[in-house]
């Protein structure tokens, strides 16, 4: 087998057991409420570790998205509750916002040479930073269309739903495979990943590439803050701290190469479907607290950084030998 | 020593003037700021409050240009703060005395940090990845020992650490600036200030020149898990309690800031531990000054950030190279007249 599936193998392998482990312990666990909860409940994570992929696959980081996430909320929350615009109008200037400021990042770290980590840091407080002025209370949302788009859903046998948002992430999945597998932009993205100087020899496009990737994460950030805002149904400055940590940990979970060019979409997902099942065991068991959600996923990221470990080891000798 | 003085002077001029001013301008919104009172044996005002309240990120700040210096970044140090206090605190209410239960808490801090150095030196890993670990798993872990809850204490010695005074001063104030100078003269007082430094700059040139690279690295991240220690000492002391969820939250980001406001470079090499600590005391002057001037708390993010913009441009290497291009029409003419001399 091509030791680059290897990870994402193991991850895939590490989910069914897992899942296989919690039905053998409650059989309830096997319906399709608990996968249809699955995904409502882990939506807004699996959107924004989407556009964490692309950056962690260019060599770069994000530490914004959670920071955007609650600034979106917040803003439509203020918009719809001081104006009059429909909700639909507010979402498409809440992504034109995000998307353009993530952008503005890509600039920052692309013109100004700047290592990613510092200049997202500084989005974070300034996404933050804008929350606050905005409200630091928290808003409820109250507009009739949230209603109606919390209800749409689409039944699975076995009594499980699918809602938008639910059924939003998976769409959002899908797209990131398409434009990481076959699109100029994706082989692009991979090549920046392998390395800056081999990609601007093999003739991408460097700034206009790390532009887009950033642009790309600020605008799947907003959705997520759409998604999380119909999730809770208001907007709050404190929202979603440190979900760019829950971002990175699915995407390095899910078999990604932190250093970059290496990893797919769809690793991710099953990332964050370990994140969201050692919660949804931890609800079942009932008598675990929930700060063994943290510690296992720190020893998950750390099995997998060792597994990654090994596999560029191994792959390095092999091509020593050959 | 004149000369060395000079380039202290050069070196720290760009952290003490922008100290300096933002000091002036907070004064200004806010007259009295200057004001010190003698009380009780112990001085008050709001520059002992700016040196009071920034002493966890200057702590952290001391550690962190180390490990900066080498190349590396240490996220975990707020997880570690919060294990720390945890443990101090479990330590005290389980009847250690107070030697015991320090002795205790700073071996956990030391065998964080070591963890770190562990993964990023013998395991090759990257930094940020490596100490990403302990961040997501360290609060976990914090929890695990307060068992979710914020454990208080009433052990007068371990409360006098955080609010306590000597010399006049406030008790994390002293530890910080004995700490930072102690640190300060062990790296530069020998040659492990210089190893560092060529560490950061070229680790595979600087092992094949006979450092002991592994040895040093790891020792980087065993200073950070100490200062963070100490960090959470002090964290969980001033409010007589360890929260495992808000010890030390986010300070990682702020130990971080204060090492770039300070000019130390991230990718490594050059560094002084005595910029890192005004830039933490620039940082908190911000904090401090905004809380006093009456501007909304709301701004402090964004005015954090402004900041944080305005120092990368100013270090980013296409603004120095614009810099050395502009000013090298004057450096071509001294060269020309000390030739024709």
């Amino acid at each position: 087998m091509n030791p680059r599936y290897l990870p994402l193998t193991a991850t895939i392998a590490i989910f069914l057991i897992a899942y296989a482990v919690c039905i053998a312990q409650y059989p309830n666990m096997l319906s399709t409420r608990v996968i249809g909860n699955l995904l409502t409940d882990n939506a807004f994570l699996g959107i924004a570790a989407v556009g964490m992929t692309f950056v962690i696959l260019s060599g770069g980081i994000d530490l914004s998205i959670g920071a955007v996430i609650a600034f979106t909320g917040v803003l439509l929350a203020v918009l719809l509750q001081s104006t009059a615009i429909h909700p639909l109008a507010a979402f498409v200037l809440a992504l034109a916002v995000t998307t353009a400021f993530g952008a503005l990042m890509g600039a920052i770290i692309h013109h100004l040479e700047m290592p990613p980590f510092i200049v997202t840091l500084a989005g974070m407080f300034l996404a933050r930073g804008m929350a606050f002025v905005l409200s630091i209370d928290s808003i409820p949302i109250k507009h009739p269309f949230y209603a109606t788009l919390k209800s749409v859903y689409y039944k699975l046998p076995g009594g499980g739903r699918i809602t938008l948002i639910g059924g939003l992430m998976l769409l959002v999945f899908a797209a990131g495979i398409l434009i990481a597998h076959r699109t100029r932009f994706g082989a692009n993205i991979y090549a920046l990943g392998g390395g800056t100087a081999t990609a601007r020899l093999m003739g991408v496009p460097i700034g206009r590439t790390t532009v887009m990737i950033y642009a790309l994460s600020g605008f799947l950030a907003g959705l997520s803050g759409i998604v999380f805002s119909l999730y809770t149904s208001a907007g709050y400055s404190l929202a979603t701290v440190g979900v760019e940590l829950d971002a990175i940990a699915a995407v390095v979970i899910g078999g990604t190469l932190l250093t970059g060019g290496s990893g797919f979409v769809a690793g991710t997902l099953v990332g964050i479907l370990i994140q969201g099942l050692i919660q949804t065991y931890i609800t079942f068991d009932g008598s675990l607290s929930s700060w063994w959600t943290k510690i296992l996923i720190g020893l998950l990221l750390f099995a997998f950084i060792l597994l990654q470990k090994g596999l560029i080891l191994a792959t390095d000798r092999r091509r020593r030998h050959a | 020593m004149n000369t060395t003085l000079k380039t202290y002077a050069v070196r720290l001029f760009p952290q003490v003037a922008a100290l300096v001013v933002i000091l002036l301008m907070v004064s200004i919104a806010f007259p009295g700021f200057f004001r010190l009172e003698m009380q009780n044996g112990r001085l008050y005002g709001s520059l002992i409050d700016i040196l009071n309240r920034g002493a966890p990120v200057a702590l952290l700040a001391i550690g962190m240009t180390v490990v900066i210096a080498t190349k590396g970044i240490d996220l975990s140090v707020g997880a570690v703060m919060a294990i720390c206090g945890a443990v101090a605190a479990a330590c005290i209410t389980a009847g250690y005395g107070l030697a015991m239960t320090l002795l205790i808490t700073i071996g956990t801090g030391l065998l964080c940090g070591l963890w770190n150095g562990l993964l990023v030196a013998v395991l090759d890993i990257q930094p940020i990845i490596a100490t990403l670990v302990l961040m997501v798993a360290g609060r976990g872990i914090a929890q695990l020992i307060t068992e979710g809850a914020i454990l208080t204490f009433n052990d007068s010695g371990l409360i006098f650490i955080g609010s306590g005074s000597f010399l006049g001063l406030p008790m994390p104030v002293v530890i910080w600036l004995v700490f930072g100078l102690a640190v300060a003269l062990i790296v530069r007082r020998t040659a492990l200030g210089m190893l560092i430094e060529a560490l950061g700059v070229n680790r595979r040139a600087s092992m094949l020149s006979g450092v002991s690279t592994g040895v040093l690295l790891i020792a980087a991240y065993v200073l950070s898990g100490l200062c963070a220690a100490l960090a959470g000492i002090i964290a969980a002391a001033d409010i007589r309690g360890a929260d495992a969820n808000n010890a030390g939250l986010w300070l990682e980001l702020d130990a971080i800031l204060a090492v770039v406001v300070g000019g130390t470079s991230l990718l490594g090499g050059r560094f002084s531990i005595a910029a890192s600590l005004l830039g933490a005391l620039i940082i908190q002057s911000i904090n401090t000054g905004i809380l006093l001037s009456g501007f909304p708390p709301e701004f402090n993010l964004i005015i954090k950030a402004a900041i944080i913009v305005l120092i990368l441009v100013i270090q980013s290497p296409r603004a120095q190279s614009a810099f050395v291009f502009l000013s090298r029409p004057q450096a071509a003419a001294s060269k020309t007249g000390e030739e024709t001399k």
